[in-house]
């Protein structure tokens, strides 16, 4: 019997279809782990071989990785949730509660995309952290820092449009709060320094571009929604290919430069 | 105690209390491994220093951390529920109305500063402080592997951002902050009728000087301007007394006046924030200069 499985197995190896699909053979060679990742689109990202500490978890904390996975999640999650999900102030509430009681799994794809954002803010924090302390901004990663902290401040963005959606009490006064800082914007704001010398109005200034109005209101939802769905995950990812492909340039992680006499 | 269980256990709290014992294992673990690595003449790093192949030895590490954190979030979402409260009514303000959780460093900073330094100033130096260090650090040493020794104030100054200025304004704002934005310890009961008295005054109406900000009229008083823009000059001159001090010294020279006062002027815009706080606790000090346009 298992004899007969082994001559299938092998059978279908040989296949055309299989051979076209996977392209090199199984066995454990040095060659063949070495195909795993270059003939694999999404493995291809990584190098053949990296140093012996860039797989050490105590060196990298995986902070980056997980924070790219829990975007991965928050983008498959996210896509779910907007089946259900009408950015209009008349319905959005409702499809929320409509969501939470009596949707299938509705409650579970909201609970995983709002922890997941969560934990993606915190995440990409000790990433930054744990890149400091490592001093793996220096040359010649300066730019790819740079970069980092783009994406540190599109991941609060993120995370702060996607605040309003639920269209609740906790949603428009958090977004209230914190887009009243706007107001005060130097030159560009109605109550900032220098704003009304400049004819900043409370309907014309950088608040009311922000919101589509004087107030958090329906206006403001859609602007987030359009932000939170579209425009910011798009800037996000465009960034993250330039922050992957630069990390994989620079010479994968950092460490230490073996080359100089003290390190 | 019940209340301290409540405001622990808040769904969206919960992110908090994991951040903060996060950054805090973290903390202890990168400075146990920068002391190790200080002690000896070749970093643990450098020790590991030879190529393995990814497949599978980083692939696998990555497998097995991606199952981990999907189990983590899926245990966590199938246990506790994303919050939804009543619905969106403009006319109803809760109080206390706080912002997302890690804006709250932010927004505690607005009890010390007006909305323009507070919520645009700061946070956009915040941003533009973080892509400089690349540029201003100029300090070789120290990349890829762990260390204190070898770069003290970069690796202090940053902490101090980031744990006190960042991650415990964030813990204050949310454990610490009820209605009215007044402090109430953790475990004591929220009273929504509670009313501090606020005896503010100004820096220059402050003992040593007497000038109030106002004169009779209304208008505002010179000599105290005057008190106030010193006082802001005076602050950031000691990044140039600091030059001048140190102007002949190997580092000085090797950093440049542009790089030097790109450090200088975002440390003490950085610094002014505790002793801003610390004036208004100690003192009760609301503002140290205003003028027709704006306070600081």
């Amino acid at each position: 019997m298992i004899g007969l499985i082994d001559q299938m197995k092998e059978k279908m190896r040989r296949t055309d279809v299989y051979k076209s699909i996977f392209r090199h053979s199984y066995e454990d060679t040095q060659r063949n782990r070495a195909l795993q990742i270059v003939d694999n689109v999404f493995l291809h990202l990584h190098p053949v071989r990296v140093t012996r500490h860039a797989t050490n978890v105590g060196f990298t904390w995986g902070m980056g990785g997980i924070t790219f996975l829990l975007f991965i999640v928050l983008t498959i999650t996210g896509v779910i949730l907007m089946f259900y999900y009408r950015p209009a102030a008349e319905y959005a509430y409702d499809d929320m509660k409509f969501l939470m009681n009596d949707v299938a799994f509705g409650p579970l794809m909201r609970n995983m995309h709002r922890w997941g954002a969560h934990a993606m803010v915190i995440t990409v924090m000790l990433h930054m952290f744990r890149v400091f302390l490592t001093g793996s901004y220096k040359a010649p990663r300066q730019f790819n820092w740079v970069i980092g902290v783009i994406l540190l401040t599109l991941t609060l963005f993120l995370s702060f449009t996607g605040y309003l959606l639920p269209w609740d009490q906790l949603a428009i006064w958090a977004v209230t709060v914190g887009t009243n800082m706007a107001r005060a914007t130097p030159l560009l704001g109605h109550e900032g320094p220098f704003g009304p010398e400049l004819g900043m109005k409370i309907n014309n200034d950088v608040r009311f571009v922000l919101l589509g109005g004087t107030q958090v209101g329906p206006p403001t939802l859609l602007r987030f929604y359009v932000l939170h769905c579209i425009f910011l995950p798009l800037v996000a990812t465009i960034l993250m290919v330039v922050h992957f492909w630069r990390v994989r340039k620079d010479g994968g992680i950092s460490g230490p430069d073996t080359t100089t006499k003290k390190f | 105690m019940d209340h301290l269980i409540k405001i622990i256990s808040k769904p969206d709290n919960i992110p908090i209390v994991l951040m903060l014992g996060l950054t805090v294992f973290y903390t202890w673990f990168s400075m146990r491994k920068a002391r190790r690595n200080d002690l000896q003449d070749i970093s643990e790093e450098a020790k590991l220093s030879d190529k393995v192949q990814v497949w599978p030895y980083l692939v696998k590490v990555e497998f097995l951390a991606a199952l981990l954190i999907m189990a983590i979030l899926t245990i966590w979402s199938v246990g506790l529920d994303a919050p939804l409260e009543q619905p969106a009514n403009p006319a109803l303000t809760p109080n206390p109305s706080k912002a997302p959780w890690y804006f709250l460093g932010l927004q505690e900073i607005l009890v010390y500063f007006d909305p323009w330094i507070a919520g645009v100033v700061l946070p956009t130096l915040i941003i533009v402080g973080l892509c400089a260090i690349p540029y201003i650090d100029i300090n070789p040493k120290g990349n890829g592997y762990y260390t204190f020794k070898e770069r003290p104030f970069a690796i202090l100054t940053f902490m101090f951002g980031f744990l006190v200025l960042w991650v415990s304004l964030i813990v204050l704002g949310t454990f610490f902050r009820g209605p009215g934005w007044n402090i109430f310890m953790p475990w004591q009961e929220w009273d929504t009728h509670l009313v501090v008295a606020l005896t503010n005054i100004d820096w220059s109406e402050w003992l040593p000087f007497h000038q109030p900000t106002r004169l009779v009229d209304g208008t505002l008083n010179p000599y105290a301007m005057l008190i106030g823009s010193v006082t802001v000059i005076g602050w950031y001159s000691l990044g140039v007394i600091y030059y001048f001090w140190k102007r002949k010294s190997d580092l000085m020279q090797k950093l440049g006046i542009l790089r030097y006062s790109i450090v200088a002027f975002l440390f003490l815009t950085m610094m002014a924030v505790p002793v801003k706080v610390l004036l208004r606790i100690a003192f009760n000090i609301k503002y140290i200069l205003v003028t027709p346009w704006f306070n600081i």
